[in-house]
């Protein structure tokens, strides 16, 4: 591994909820090395799923600098962001998220609308897509058709079929039984040793955050240590 | 998988509610294509073409009646073959069906209207008998008159001399239509006006509702009118001369404002079918509110998600408003049919565009507000279902 895939430099995050002010990050300053596969951990409240949204360009900071794939995303507009993201990034939900009126293939397809490619390139890379997370007999099933696990394969691809060097996983097997969850965890594994994709995954689990490289702790907004997996 | 694809399998993601919203827009549009229609109809101006006979009223309305010595001024008039009267009796049979009955010089009308077919026999008894009525083949089925008996017609404005409201007349013939169109007018009847002069309490003699001018030659009626009109300008019996269809849709104007009416419905339609669809719009998009989120996540702008739920609202207005007005044009060839042409409801290219305006008026009414709820979402409190 080298270069720096995420760079974080003194961020904060401040929510407002009415008048109140909620400091969720404060100060925090990381580096997420190209090919890193790294477990976010904390309690409920730690900042986690906030830091994943900042890295993965869902939100912006209050202040600081981020980073990414050697964009300052801090900088981009709303729409900017928009268009990054769907180049450069892939996110993985814990329930999914998958749209219920389009098939499998149909939901993988679904992040190509926003490229040029033409309708038979877009089948081709969905084909591949869905073959690499081993779904490609379920392509024309719908989400209500399928288990949890293939569900979250279908999500997987979906994440990876515009090539993104960065994969943002949030809970990704907070929804899943013990054996279809290290399934999931496996095939992160693979893609990030195998296909090299840097993925940062937040989680509750210790168990899934053994499938990372690193564990990164974080309570009340700050980072308290760094475990690399044996 | 196409954006227009994805657009239309979110509109059906809740099949029984897209159909019920999509036939309330259909119901909506076929409603408007038939009534701009009857707007149309009522709205047009004077079409002269073709018009082989004229008709001439009071230019204030033609229930002041004018006096029967303008007769042979109107026959003097350039381009006018034959001239014929009637005045309207107001007749009702039994208690409370009322009948469009004139009366009138036999002859005359016999010479102005060649339309009308009737046994030589029963033409001449029409005209040499004073108590004589004629009805039209339509009506006669109806109410089972034959010729020969006596038919008993009460009329709402015209008393007898002895003041009862009750006239009876003797059915001397019945009249049919030349072809199909003019058979499905038989619903007239008519008597003499000479007892009708004679026998009514009010004295009224001498006076029509309008005159009927046969022409020379179709090609000059606009030239006829205007010359007939001129005529009696400045005078105390100003006229107003039209052709028989714009007649007629005057006649129909004395309901009220046609053309008013027409708009109350359709605003109240209309209106109702804003808060229907808006309300379906503003449905969908509430349920969908984590799923805009992931789309806003995979890339797609806020612009992007707030054309999506306007593109929904538009297939949706589309679909029903081409359906309906497709409908209504189907019904409008049809009642034009079945009034033999007397009704001419036709769905023309400006209601079309009309419907195609109204259309994405509606489409952007229905589906503005939840499209910029969509466009204003926040990722992250969408996601976190806050």
């Amino acid at each position: 591994m080298s270069e720096l895939m995420v760079q974080i430099r003194n961020v904060t995050k401040v929510y407002e909820r009415g008048r109140q002010k909620i400091e969720v990050l404060h100060g925090l300053t990381l580096e997420i090395p190209r090919g890193d596969f790294v477990a976010l951990m904390g309690p409920s409240g730690s900042g986690k799923t906030t830091l994943l949204n900042l890295i993965g360009g869902l939100d912006q900071p209050t202040s600081g600098e981020i980073t990414v794939g050697g964009r300052r995303i801090d900088r981009l507009q709303s729409g900017q962001l928009a268009d990054w993201r769907a180049h450069h990034v892939g996110f993985v939900f814990q329930f999914y998220n998958l749209m219920p009126v389009l098939t499998a293939e149909g939901n993988v397809e679904l992040p190509l609308l926003l490229t040029k490619l033409s309708a038979a390139q877009r089948r081709k890379n969905v084909a591949v897509a869905l073959e690499v997370v081993g779904l490609a007999d379920r392509a024309k099933h719908k989400p209500k058709e399928l288990s949890g696990g293939q569900e979250q394969r279908v999500a997987i691809a979906r994440a990876l079929v515009s090539d993104p060097q960065l994969l943002v996983c949030d809970e990704p097997t907070g929804d899943l039984d013990r054996k279809t969850a290290d399934e999931i965890l496996g095939l992160l594994q693979v893609l990030n040793r195998e296909h090299g994709k840097t993925i940062v995954m937040v989680t509750h689990d210790p168990k899934a955050a053994e499938f990372a490289r690193r564990t990164l702790h974080l309570e009340k907004g700050q980072l308290l240590e760094q475990a690399a997996a044996a | 998988m196409t954006r227009s694809g994805f657009v239309i399998a979110n509109l059906f993601r809740k099949r029984t509610r897209t159909i019920l919203t999509l036939l309330s827009v259909i119901m909506a549009f076929l409603l408007f294509g038939l009534l701009q229609s009857v707007n149309t109809i009522f709205n047009a101006g004077a079409d002269f073409v073709g018009a082989t006979r004229l008709f001439t009223q009071a230019r204030v309305s033609f229930t002041s009646p004018l006096p029967i010595s303008m007769l042979p001024k109107l026959e003097a008039v350039p381009g006018v073959a034959r001239v014929a009267y009637q005045t309207w009796f107001g007749g009702v049979w039994q208690e409370n069906t009322p009948l469009i009955m004139f009366s009138l010089d036999p002859q005359r009308y016999r010479d102005v209207y060649p339309e009308w077919v009737m046994p030589e026999s029963q033409w001449q008894a029409f005209i040499h008998t004073r108590t004589g009525m004629i009805a039209g083949k339509q009506l006669a089925d109806e109410y089972g008159w034959k010729v020969g008996q006596k038919i008993p017609i009460n009329s709402n404005i015209y008393p007898q001399k002895n003041g009862s409201k009750a006239w009876i007349f003797d059915l001397v013939g019945v009249f049919d239509g030349k072809d199909e169109d003019w058979k499905k007018r038989t619903n007239l009847a008519f008597i003499q006006q000479d007892y009708f002069d004679e026998a009514n309490q009010f004295g009224v003699k001498g006076r029509e509702n309008f005159f009927i001018l046969k022409l020379a030659d179709s090609g000059h009626a606009e030239q006829v009118a205007r010359t007939v009109d001129a005529m009696f300008e400045n005078s105390p019996d100003e006229t107003k001369t039209q052709t028989e269809k714009d007649f007629n849709i005057s006649f129909v104007k004395q309901i009220g404002d046609i053309g008013l009416i027409v708009r109350w419905i359709l605003f109240a339609v209309f209106f109702t079918l804003l808060l229907v669809v808006g309300n379906t719009m503003a449905q969908s998009v509430r349920e969908r509110i984590p799923e805009l989120a992931v789309l806003k996540t995979l890339g797609f702008s806020d612009g992007n998600v707030l054309g999506f739920v306007l593109a929904e609202a538009f297939v949706l207005c589309l679909f029903g408003g081409l359906i309906g007005l497709i409908l209504a044009s189907i019904a409008g060839a049809l009642v034009k049919k079945g009034t033999g042409g007397q009704f001419q409801l036709t769905v023309d290219y400006h209601v079309w565009l009309i419907g195609i305006a109204v259309i994405v008026a509606m489409s952007v009414a229905v589906g503005l507000l939840p499209a910029l709820r969509a466009r204003r979402l926040r990722i992250v409190d969408a996601l976190a279902g806050r």
